[in-house]
């Protein structure tokens, strides 16, 4: 009887160890997947809102996960809107005002272009593994393909979101759905990928809706028109003289 | 027998001081209280009225739901069309369109980089044109502290504290931050033209006034604004009017299959007041009834005492053959003449110190520094007709019902011992 129950405890740590490190493996290949030294791509952001639809296109070029730097391509009043991110800062500017200005407090809260996004999230370190521990619960299909289920918990205090749920695709190790929530267990956010396709030898979202759950509206669905990886940025475009020129 | 009466009363003072002094000093503080609480109620609506709902209020119905978040998304559009009509169906009232903004206010250094920021609530209203109200609904021309009205377009006033938290003065430019009512981020460069003290603590932390051509450039919101205030032209706040302009507005425009036709609403429900409206009306009467059952028990003891001393008159009295009714009655009528010379002068002394909070007001605004409310810091009283009445509703009926009980004793003493009572 008590070899009996040895054998099942030394089975079940097993499986719990096993797990564990397979959740942490999976993270790692989502990380590994998502992480590139530079990546260059255009986007087109449709925002439904209450009143209707707007289309928001922009170009982008981002280096490791802290810089990046983002330049709207229209509609006409957005056009030449600028946006630079260098560590945890991020600035605006826009033409009309030829101001260069800081997002900081409350702000950083605020809709990108009346989108679902915030600031906020642009501003998350991408690399899930620095910001979550994560554990598998179960499998699931997701747009026909076989996926993971895990629950990511954070493991630092200032984090938008203290947990989620997100379903990895088992063969590409990309995120296809992904539930955000607050400390108190509510909903925020849900991020749906419709469409995903091979770039520069790795699997990218490219039909992506995001939908803030406190808000109306149908959501912003993103399509990523173009991604390039590993290409070399110039200096120059990821500094605060690039948002004037 | 009333001179009788009269006379009797301020020849023995110990009949009449105490209780003249109690009613007076309970009238006294009824008719304070009163005027207090009027001026309280006044003030609210004013304020909420001036700066926050109008008398009546028209919005869009989705943004109606949401109209605490300043929903500019959901706003009015087409507001010329409707302001034009509104004023034909409804001359009695001055319409007038606002936007409400929240955002940030950037402050530039030399470099034109940013040097200091803060969160702001912004006002747009119609600074521009010759007939809008609003300068003088807002008391702009008097809350200036430094700087001038704006002349110019993209000029704005700043709540004076505000201002020099962020360390800028009239003339200084700086960015606006907000969104556009597609949700866009909108930036503005500004000028300051001058500061401003609301005297309302909510504003006075962070605001900016704006005019609303201005405002409606910057947020993407041509012919559109979040609300279209209406006020009464003396500016006073009648209920039973405003609830019947409103239904009929509602009849027709309101379409509840269209979550942006546009919905009426008046004061009370808008600004949350009309429980507050229903207290303040019940509180006048509270009031009145806390007074008169506490004068009433002072007034009975005193009776009591009084019948104690008087107990020898009262035996003589009912000895030489006077009926006890008409004994009762005596004591009644004087208590009657008590009241009205204790809440006369009552009456007199109240309004001393309610007129004078009513013209200078009482500056309490330390205590209001971290409120939310829009009210002002400033407490003022309101002297009203009633006023002047008021306290003689618990003044006499006090000594009457003080009187009345202390007196039954009368109807308790027999007949048959008084000769020997009077004997001792």
């Amino acid at each position: 009887m008590i070899n009996k129950l040895i054998f099942t405890l030394i089975v079940f740590s097993t499986i719990v160890f096993s797990q564990t490190q397979s959740a942490d493996e999976i993270l790692k290949k989502v990380d590994a997947n998502t992480f590139s030294d530079s990546q260059i791509g255009t986007s087109k952001m449709i925002i439904h809102g209450r009143r209707g639809s707007r289309t928001v296109e922009a170009k982008s070029w981002q280096k490791g996960t802290d810089d990046s730097f983002t330049e709207y391509l229209a509609p006409a009043r957005e056009k030449g809107t600028k946006m630079l991110k260098l560590g945890d800062q991020l600035w605006t500017y826009t033409p009309s005002t030829d101001r260069t200005i800081l997002i900081s407090g409350h702000m950083l809260r605020q809709p990108v272009m009346g989108s679902d996004l915030s600031y906020e999230d642009m501003m998350e370190d991408p690399l899930l593994q620095n910001m979550y521990t994560a554990e598998i619960v179960g499998e699931d299909t997701v747009i026909n393909r076989q996926v993971w289920v895990l629950d990511l918990k954070s493991k630092k205090d200032n984090i938008a979101y203290d947990s989620r749920k997100i379903w990895v695709d088992k063969e590409r190790n990309i995120i296809l759905k992904e539930d955000l929530y607050a400390k108190s267990g509510k909903l925020l956010k849900q991020v749906l990928i419709h469409e995903v396709m091979k770039a520069s030898g790795r699997w990218v979202a490219k039909n992506i809706t995001y939908k803030d759950m406190l808000k109306d509206g149908d959501g912003t669905e993103m399509i990523i028109e173009e991604v390039e990886f590993d290409k070399k940025i110039p200096s120059y475009i990821l500094s605060k003289a690039s948002l004037r020129r | 027998m009333l001179k009788f009466l009269f006379k009797g009363l301020i020849r023995d003072r110990s009949r009449s001081l105490f209780p003249i002094l109690t009613v007076a000093i309970g009238v006294t503080l009824s008719v304070f209280l009163y005027s207090y609480l009027n001026g309280f109620m006044s003030d609210m609506i004013k304020s909420s009225a001036h700066y926050n709902t109008g008398h009546v209020r028209i919005m869009s119905q989705a943004y109606a739901q949401e109209s605490n978040q300043n929903p500019n998304d959901l706003a009015l559009i087409g507001i010329d069309t409707l302001i034009q009509n509104i004023q034909k169906t409804y001359p009695e009232m001055i319409w007038t369109p606002r936007i409400k903004l929240g955002g940030l206010i950037d402050i530039p250094d030399a470099n034109g980089e940013t040097r200091i920021q803060g969160p702001v609530s912004g006002m747009a209203i119609d600074l521009f044109s010759e007939s809008s109200p609003e300068k003088r609904l807002l008391n702009i021309k008097e809350a200036i502290v430094s700087g001038e009205l704006p002349k110019n377009h993209n000029e704005i006033l700043i709540a004076d504290d505000f201002a020099k938290r962020l360390k800028v003065a009239p003339g200084d430019t700086a960015t606006l931050l907000s969104s556009t009512m597609y949700g866009s981020m909108a930036m503005t460069n500004i000028i300051i033209a001058g500061t401003v003290r609301f005297g309302i603590a909510a504003l006075d932390r962070g605001a900016i006034m704006a005019d609303i051509s201005d405002i409606q450039i910057a947020l993407d919101m041509d012919d559109t604004a979040g609300e279209i205030l209406g006020f009464f032209p003396d500016d006073n706040f009648y209920e039973e009017k405003a609830y019947q302009i409103t239904d009929s507005f509602n009849k027709k425009y309101k379409n509840p299959e269209d979550q942006f036709s546009p919905i009426m609403g008046a004061l009370p429900d808008e600004a949350g007041l009309k429980d507050y409206m229903a207290i303040m009306d019940v509180a006048a009467y509270f009031i009145v009834g806390i007074f008169l059952l506490a004068m009433a028990i002072v007034l009975w003891n005193a009776g009591l005492m009084g019948s104690l001393r008087r107990y020898g008159e009262m035996g003589v009295r009912l000895a030489v053959g006077e009926e006890k009714g008409h004994i009762y009655k005596t004591l009644i009528l004087e208590s009657i003449m008590i009241g009205i010379i204790g809440s006369f002068v009552g009456t007199v002394i109240g309004l001393i110190p309610a007129y004078l909070m009513q013209i200078y007001g009482l500056d309490l605004s330390f205590l209001f520094e971290n409120s939310t409310m829009m009210i002002s810091g400033v407490l003022h009283a309101q002297v009203t007709p009633t006023t002047m009445f008021i306290g003689f509703i618990p003044g006499i009926l006090a000594t009457v019902f003080g009187t009345a009980i202390a007196g039954i004793g009368i109807y308790k003493r027999e007949t048959a011992q008084l000769f020997k009572e009077l004997e001792v």
